[in-house]
């Protein structure tokens, strides 16, 4: 690279009248060791602004939890709310049929007793009519 | 966020303090996390971001000013101990960094846009509200005022 160019961008540089392209050449140039001892004093500038873009920010962010999304929370406790309501509707079906058939089984027990009874009564009966025969073969 | 960087670097170049440029780039991210929802609305979410960054440390700048707080950084470093070559380097150029501290705020803005992030012209006149010759004459002015800061500097320490 020149001399005489690197003087050139340089005064254009000053001027603020250098493009990107022009000054990463400058960088470049005041990066590299041998850099001409009239111009030594400019490369801490440049070797600054190089540096200087290698900073980077290393403070953790603190995890900010997510804000909870209101709409979508209402429709899943909306959705349990009905799945309550529907399985606690059959379950309490299941109780009503549950009662239900305890209570016929109860009444046919209560039937089934009443009819032993009834038969005992027949027995009875029949006592009665053995006898009545007994007392027909008699005479 | 890919330009947190970018971020920092601009507070920490108008603020100074590593705390406080931290701090004012957290704030910024935490907005802009905030209102994730609608930024595809802004075109260019970087230069929002940056504009963002800028109007809130000068507000910083303004209300320390005002408080007439004092400038609090711990991240000086002490430039009387280098005494390798190396160490030297360095202190070369963390003198270039103190120099750009004692800009005025938008000269170090244009400067850090242009010579550090590689801004054009179109991109910093979109954040600072200047027009590209106006930005022209005040990086000239800039890139002037640091050169012959340094050369004051460079003197010195021949003599």
């Amino acid at each position: 690279m020149e001399l005489d160019r690197i003087e050139k961008l340089l005064e254009k540089y000053l001027e603020g009248s250098t493009s990107i392209v022009e000054e990463k050449e400058l960088r470049a140039y005041f990066a590299q060791e041998n850099v001409a001892a009239h111009l030594k004093q400019y490369a801490p500038m440049f070797q600054y602004f190089s540096i200087a873009k290698e900073e980077r920010y290393t403070k953790e962010l603190p995890l900010k939890k997510r804000n909870i999304n209101y709409k979508w929370l209402s429709i899943a406790a909306m959705a349990v709310l009905l799945f309550g309501i529907y399985f606690g509707k059959e379950y309490q079906e299941k109780k009503e049929a549950e009662y239900a058939y305890n209570e016929t089984k109860k009444a046919l027990t209560l039937l089934a007793d009443n009819f032993n009874k009834g038969t005992e009564k027949v027995a009875y009966l029949n006592e009665f009519e053995n006898t009545k025969q007994k007392i027909y073969n008699k005479n | 966020m890919p330009f947190k960087d970018k971020l920092y670097r601009l507070a920490k170049r108008l603020l100074v303090s590593r705390e406080e440029a931290e701090d004012a780039t957290q704030e910024i991210l935490m907005k802009l996390w905030a209102k994730n929802e609608n930024i595809g609305k802004y075109n260019n979410v970087e230069a929002f971001a940056m504009t963002m960054t800028k109007n809130f440390c000068l507000d910083r700048l303004k209300s320390r000013q005002a408080g007439n707080l004092k400038l609090v950084h711990s991240n000086y470093g002490d430039d009387n101990t280098s005494l390798q070559k190396q160490v030297e380097v360095k202190d070369s150029l963390d003198w270039v960094g103190k120099i750009m501290e004692e800009l005025p705020e938008q000269q170090k803005m244009i400067l850090q846009l242009r010579d550090v992030e590689e801004y054009d012209f179109d991109e910093i006149g979109e954040l600072l509200n200047m027009k590209p010759t106006a930005i022209r004459v005040a990086l000239s002015r800039a890139r002037k005022t640091v050169r012959e800061k340094l050369m004051q500097k460079h003197s010195y320490g021949i003599g």
